[in-house]
């Protein structure tokens, strides 16, 4: 199917583009690379009346590191993600996450601003940024507000992003030298929507958790940060107390029932990647296998 | 409201200036403004493959891209790389171990393989089956699409540089 008819206009700035938010209001989406906007109109799932293009926007490419943090622009593609050594060593879970995202021709357009903005509860970066503890940057008409992650996402295809503001960059807290990652998703085909999915981030001294973050996708209407990690945090990890992990991670999901999978399922997998992760983490293989919680 | 907008581009070297309506995607603008068929629509979601195009040198799919996103590119299309020449080895593998069935995926598979082949000249098969997945076969040739990609891999590797 094709898109509905629409009005284009090609920012020239991010001023620019503020502009032309400013005066079309809810009318107006804003087109980075389209790999989710495009389908999502050819389907006619939405009909905007007016597109934004910022693809050609310089100032919102690129990758820098400042200050402890790393500064990824809203424009920076899939791609570029998996080929920057600056990601590769400050953020490596953006990097092992994109190797799941999609096939390498969307890959080659989709944006990590695109993909934040537009909020697909089954989508690999939302869950990456919540799980990293990232800073959204957002320029609006009265200037620049930075939120946190796990504040932006609001529901499904919602963010806290007002129609008249633009995403325009992600701060990444670059990994100290304990930081370890886990990315891992089932999908039915690679490259597709996750059926679930983990992305977690860990600081660990002698063989325990100091910190852990467990960013789930898929679960639910938003990426989902796992409470259930707590219990694993500065604790001698058992098979028993990863079960009672399990147990209370299963109590916090109430994910949704689809042509994909049920709600048990669901569950049931979240675990699943739980104990797979927490084995990985602690290199203690002998926590992959269990009994289900 | 919707007024044609002018876009200059490249498609396969030559200069093109047109003027489009925004919602024209790109694969139907060389499909139906140039005639370029090569370029095939399946799914027009991003799911399919079929109309996967070059832009500068870069794969990506032409039915998730508005003409207008394409001014100032350079597009090669299926025609553009086997009028060069560049994949006739890899079309000539296809031919070789029947994997062109219909031939309605044949194009962006085409295009996919030589991306792959670009990156990664010698991959496993995990690798191209992973660099395809991109790509549906309706008539689930996959076997022998692997098959193909895998011989011509092989080839260029043994071949004096």
């Amino acid at each position: 199917m094709k898109a509905a008819a629409f009005a284009y206009a090609r920012a020239t700035s991010v001023v620019n583009a503020l502009e032309l938010l400013a005066a079309h209001g809810d009318k107006a989406k804003v087109l980075s690379g389209g790999q989710s906007l495009m389908p999502a109109m050819n389907l006619r799932l939405v009909s905007p009346d007016v597109l934004v293009d910022i693809g050609g926007l310089a100032e919102l490419r690129g990758i820098a590191v400042r200050a402890g943090v790393l500064v990824v622009g809203a424009l920076t593609r899939h791609v570029d993600l998996l080929r920057s050594t600056d990601v590769a060593l400050h953020a490596p879970l953006l990097r092992d996450a994109v190797g799941y995202v999609a096939h390498p021709a969307i890959r080659n357009r989709g944006t990590i601003g695109g993909s934040l903005a537009h909020a697909d509860p089954a989508s690999e970066l939302p869950a990456c940024v919540v799980a990293l503890d990232a800073t959204i940057v957002i320029r609006g008409p009265t200037g620049e507000r930075r939120i946190a992650a796990t504040e932006f996402f609001k529901g499904i295809y919602e963010t806290a992003l007002s129609p008249d503001e633009l995403l325009v960059a992600i701060e990444v807290p670059i990994a100290d030298q304990g930081s370890t990652f886990f990315f891992q998703e089932y999908a039915r085909r690679h490259g597709d929507y996750a059926v679930v999915g983990l992305a977690a981030r860990a600081a660990v001294a002698a063989g325990r958790f100091t910190d852990l973050r467990l960013g789930f996708f898929a679960v639910g209407d938003r990426p989902l940060l796992g409470a259930a990690a707590g219990r694993l945090i500065n604790a001698s990890v058992t098979p028993a107390l990863l079960a009672e992990a399990a147990t209370a991670l299963v109590d916090e999901l109430d994910p949704p029932e689809d042509q994909q999978a049920t709600a048990a399922m669901r569950r049931h997998l979240a675990t699943v990647l739980l104990r797979r992760c927490v084995a990985a983490l602690l290199a203690r293989p002998d926590l992959a296998a269990g009994v289900t919680g | 409201m919707s007024t044609p907008v002018s876009v200059s581009l490249l498609v396969n070297g030559e200069p093109i200036d047109a003027f489009v309506l925004p919602r024209l995607n790109l694969a139907d603008f060389l499909r139906e403004n140039l005639k370029l068929t090569g370029t095939h629509i399946g799914c027009e979601h991003g799911v399919c493959g079929a109309c996967t195009v070059r832009i500068d040198g870069e794969i990506v799919r032409s039915c998730l891209m508005l003409t207008v996103q394409a001014q100032g590119a350079s597009v090669e299309t299926i025609e553009g790389l086997s009028d060069s020449g560049e994949i006739a080895d890899l079309q000539a593998a296809f031919r070789e171990r029947n994997a062109l069935q219909c031939g309605y995926c044949t194009p962006g598979m085409l295009m996919t393989a030589q991306d792959l082949l670009k990156h990664l000249p010698v991959p496993d098969r995990q690798a191209i089956r992973e660099h395809l997945s991109g790509n549906y076969c309706r008539c689930t040739g996959y076997q022998a699409i692997v098959d193909a990609v895998e011989a011509t891999a092989r080839m260029r590797a043994e071949r004096p540089a």
